[in-house]
């Protein structure tokens, strides 16, 4: 042993960066390249000519209002629901806490497909029975609109905060609340300048992960905004580059979007480091105790009342609306029960070729690319935390960027790149689902198996080497079994957004290769409303099934240990 | 006056009662120190006086003014106290600085500022903190936080601080300095001290008065020499200090250990109140001369050498004694015969 200068770690490093400078470095660097060089020379001053053409700019402003409105909108509903669920004596808390974290699990672009069912202006079915009931000309409700969009995002946004802030809450040190209290402090008091300020950090943490969420997402502003020809960037992104049929000036308008896109999650990456490494916040402490509940006396029931109606309206109406949509006969009838029949699902399921075709691609998509990703993520995360070679700082700037690219970004790069400008042609294959999955989902491989590694000390895998095992034994007989749970998360964290995955197979998808969610949203497109709550509705029963899937086998390890 | 009076105590947790029927007067300016070991319920104690819980039964007063009172209903809140209190986590706040920390509770009593900067400054000074008050607590030391909640506590001048394990976080080395720290403020501002801890050697140091606690039930009060020389019960004879505890019965005026008939009867004498034949002699292991002819019989099982103190692990029959002696002390070889002597002893029923 010794002065080998090149050995299994070497390797390993080196295959985790070629992994990731193929996957994810060259598909955005392509996006750079192809927005500000043209001909081989650098040209910004064409990007900013683009900014400032009428529908870019309209779309960046769009962007921004969104994605600003509803950063707003879910704090506050995460940070007030999450203060009541671990702040005060709210009847059915526990119960509450788990029902603030379904809407997570609701694929934000079936939530929109209900509501443009229920409020869109004209056809909406709420609008409707207002207008029959109050006798009104106009609609009430414009679900179509910035403001629409904006709610229906925060509907399915707001645990990102809400998960953040509770967590935070439960995990303070009640004594630090306690301090200020026996120092003569109110408990109005005490939350303005104790707790509030304590619990910054995990508001913003949640904030920001809402704004880059809702910066890259492709579902809610194209259901809700396109017909109505509201763009954000990622919808102009598709726009051109569809209405372009593979015009070359469209791609370059749409890699420069794509790189304003890339700036702004980094900005705000960074921004969120910046918070989280201030350290001037650590408040969890070892002991636990119960900590301060308000007692809300008299509006005890009437603030359950106000959480059990949101959870009916933000969950049940649209899963419902979504259910019963897709067992008409014809789109437009009365909910009735001679109007409704289960022929929709079964076709659906079982005759036509575009669904069949669209659960069956999702399916086995997903489960490749959980299972390829999280074996990558688990190689770089061992090559990360657990060796020390020269070079790693190379590793650890490419492991940062599966982080920082939307899903819309992801696509455009992997079809600059697998186009066959490099001899290989993906375009139109499931592959190239396949590779950009492998991209969107590093981010989410690497995060928790680096966490399970890191948890894994370094002394248990010393102790087996002391014992006589080799570095491949103390790797096989101890570490992996240790990260097993990591990786089984990781899996599980990947496999069931990609099943729901809509943003970047939108822009991959070829004549065969649907997924689940183009299918949906293509059918909504074309009118055929009843047939994409048909296809929805069974999405739906897929994601539930997978979460209990998920209880089961996490319940079950945590039993085990 | 800031007497702290506990009539009838009592406090359950679901089934568990973790305070039964408590009755103490804390006296004015004193140093008390309530001691157990964990789940005795001290700290539930400390948090009925502090008032983060309410009684089951049972009332507390300070000077003559009701603070809780259970059949009332009736509980000052915490924060109408004006006691100082702190707390085992130091529970600083991150997000001020160390001014900003001392200077909290006079700012929420609305004084002017000129005077919440005096009497911060003041307080600051009295604890050393002077030099980092614009730091925040997380580029400080865990004695330096620590400080920062007693001149926190001490900035509004209680008569009442509570003191709940402040120490059990400090090094052993900071723990002894923080401990004089702290005497010596209570000397020169005169508040009444009430000090949870689970150490018996910083409760012993530290108090004026202390007290026992096992299983929500008070064992003892008094003073710390009084508690060392005079356990009222095998239990706080074990947990003050080192023990030897060797079960004994005595007939017709003689005492024998029991389970030795062979070794001959002990130079020991049934102290009064005990009935029965069997009983249990307590020891320190220090009240134990050897010697080499005469005395309880027993075989040296193992020595060990511990710096000014020798510690001999002696075997008589089944039992075994700890005794410790000077170092300079005639030696005995591990395997050898030695004679035992009680010096001082206590007698407690048998069990």
């Amino acid at each position: 042993m010794g002065q080998r200068r090149f050995g299994t770690a070497e390797l390993l490093l080196l295959l985790s960066i070629l992994i990731l400078v193929v996957v994810v470095a060259i598909p955005i660097l392509l996006i750079f390249w192809n927005a500000f060089v043209v001909e081989g020379k650098p040209d910004f001053l064409r990007a900013l000519a683009l900014l400032k053409e009428p529908d870019t700019f309209e779309a960046l402003k769009n962007s921004l209002v969104i994605a600003g409105g509803t950063t707003v909108l879910s704090t506050i509903i995460g940070v007030f629901f999450a203060w009541l669920v671990s702040r005060t004596d709210l009847p059915y808390k526990a119960t509450m806490k788990v029902l603030f974290l379904v809407p997570f699990m609701l694929p934000s672009f079936i939530g929109a497909l209900a509501w443009k069912i229920l409020l869109s202006p004209r056809g909406g079915h709420i609008n409707r029975l207002l207008m029959d009931l109050f006798h009104l000309e106009d609609p009430v409700f414009n679900i179509m609109s910035l403001g629409g969009i904006i709610a229906v995002e925060t509907m399915y946004l707001f645990p990102f905060v809400f998960i953040q802030v509770s967590g935070a809450l439960e995990r303070m040190d009640p004594t630090l609340e306690e301090a200020a209290r026996i120092s003569g402090a109110g408990l109005f008091t005490i939350t303005r300048r104790i707790t509030l300020p304590l619990m910054m950090p995990s508001i913003l943490a949640g904030a920001l992960l809402v704004a880059l969420y809702s910066l890259a997402h492709f579902g809610v502003p194209a259901i809700l905004g396109t017909e109505r020809n509201i763009f954000i960037i990622p919808t102009k992104i598709y726009e051109k580059i569809y209405a372009s049929g593979g015009n070359f000036d469209a791609i370059r308008t749409g890699t420069m979007l794509s790189s304003i896109l890339v700036l702004a999650a980094a900005a705000i990456l960074y921004i969120q480091s910046l918070v989280l490494s201030s350290g001037r916040f650590q408040v969890i402490s070892g002991k636990s105790m119960r900590p301060m509940v308000l007692k809300l006396r008299g509006l005890k029931w009437p603030l359950l009342i106000l959480s059990v109606l949101y959870i009916a309206i933000t969950v049940v109406l649209p899963t419902v609306t979504i259910f019963l949509v897709g067992t008409l006969k014809t789109y437009g009838l009365a909910f009735k029960l001679e109007n409704m029949t289960f022929d929709n699902f079964t076709y659906i399921l079982f005759k036509w070729e575009l669904t069949r075709d669209a659960i069956w691609n999702s399916f086995y998509l997903s489960l490749a690319a959980a299972a390829v990703t999280m074996l990558i993520g688990t190689l770089i995360s061992y090559v990360l935390v657990k060796t020390k070679i020269r070079g790693k700082f190379l590793l650890e700037f490419l492991g940062v960027l599966p982080f920082s690219v939307p899903g819309t970004v992801i696509a455009l790069g992997v079809i600059l790149m697998w186009s066959g400008r490099f001899g290989i042609n993906l375009y139109n294959t499931a592959w190239i689902i396949f590779v950009a999955y492998i991209a969107r989902y590093m981010a989410f491989a690497l995060k928790s198996t680096s966490a399970a590694l890191e948890q894994v000390h370094d002394s248990l895998e010393e102790a087996a080497r002391a014992c006589g095992a080799t570095k491949w034994q103390a790797m096989k007989d101890v570490v992996l079994p240790l990260i097993k749970p990591g990786m089984v998360a990781a899996f599980f964290l990947i496999f069931l957004p990609a099943l729901r995955e809509l943003t970047t197979s939108v822009l991959l998808y070829g004549p065969h290769t649907r997924t689940i969610g183009v299918a949906i949203y293509t059918l909504n497109e074309d009118g055929e409303t009843v047939y994409a709550a048909a296809l929805a509705a069974i999405a739906l029963v897929i994601i539930m099934l997978g979460q209990v899937l998920i209880k089961r086998v996490t319940r079950a390890k945590i039993e085990s240990t | 006056m800031a007497t702290v009076t506990l009539s009838h105590v009592t406090k359950r947790f679901g089934g568990v009662t973790a305070v039964s029927d408590l009755n103490l007067e804390i006296r004015d300016g004193e140093c008390f120190s309530m001691l157990g070991p964990s789940g005795c319920g001290k700290t539930t104690t400390l948090r009925m006086l502090a008032g983060f819980e309410d009684l089951d039964e049972g009332e507390i007063r300070v000077g003559d003014r009701v603070f809780s009172n259970s059949a009332k209903r009736y509980y000052l809140p915490p924060e109408k106290r004006d006691f100082g209190m702190v707390f085992q986590a130091f529970a600083v706040w991150p997000h001020l600085d160390i001014f900003d920390n001392v200077a909290f509770p006079l700012q929420i009593k609305g004084l002017s500022r000129a005077e919440i900067q005096t009497r911060t400054r003041r307080a600051l000074e009295d604890t050393g903190l002077l030099k980092v008050q614009h730091a925040y607590p997380g580029e400080l030391s865990g004695g330096e936080k620590q400080r920062i909640a007693l001149a926190r506590a001490i900035a509004i001048n209680p008569q009442v601080m509570l003191l709940d394990e402040p120490l059990s976080n400090l090094d052993p080395k900071l723990r002894e300095e923080m401990r004089f720290e702290i005497k010596d403020l209570q000397r020169r501002l005169g508040f009444t001290i009430v000090f949870v801890t689970h150490d018996q050697a910083e409760a012993m140091a530290i108090s004026d008065r202390m007290l026992v606690m096992r299983d929500g039930v008070l064992q003892q009060v008094g003073s710390p020499i009084e508690i060392y020389e005079r356990p009222s019960s095998r239990f706080v004879f074990s947990f003050i200090g080192l023990s030897n505890f060797l079960p004994v019965a005595t007939r017709e005026g003689a005492t024998f250990v029991q389970g030795v008939p062979e070794a001959g009867a002990v130079a020991v004498i049934r102290p009064e109140g005990l009935s029965g034949a069997a009983w249990t002699l307590a020891c320190r292991p220090t009240h134990i001369d050897l010697s080499a002819e005469g005395g309880l019989r027993g075989i040296v099982a193992r020595r060990v050498y511990l710096g000014d103190l020798v510690e001999y692990r002696v075997r008589v029959g089944p039992h075994e004694l700890r005794i410790q002696k000077g170092a300079r002390h005639e030696a005995f070889e591990e395997g050898a015969p030695v004679g035992l002597t009680f010096r001082q002893y206590l007698g407690y029923p048998e069990g």
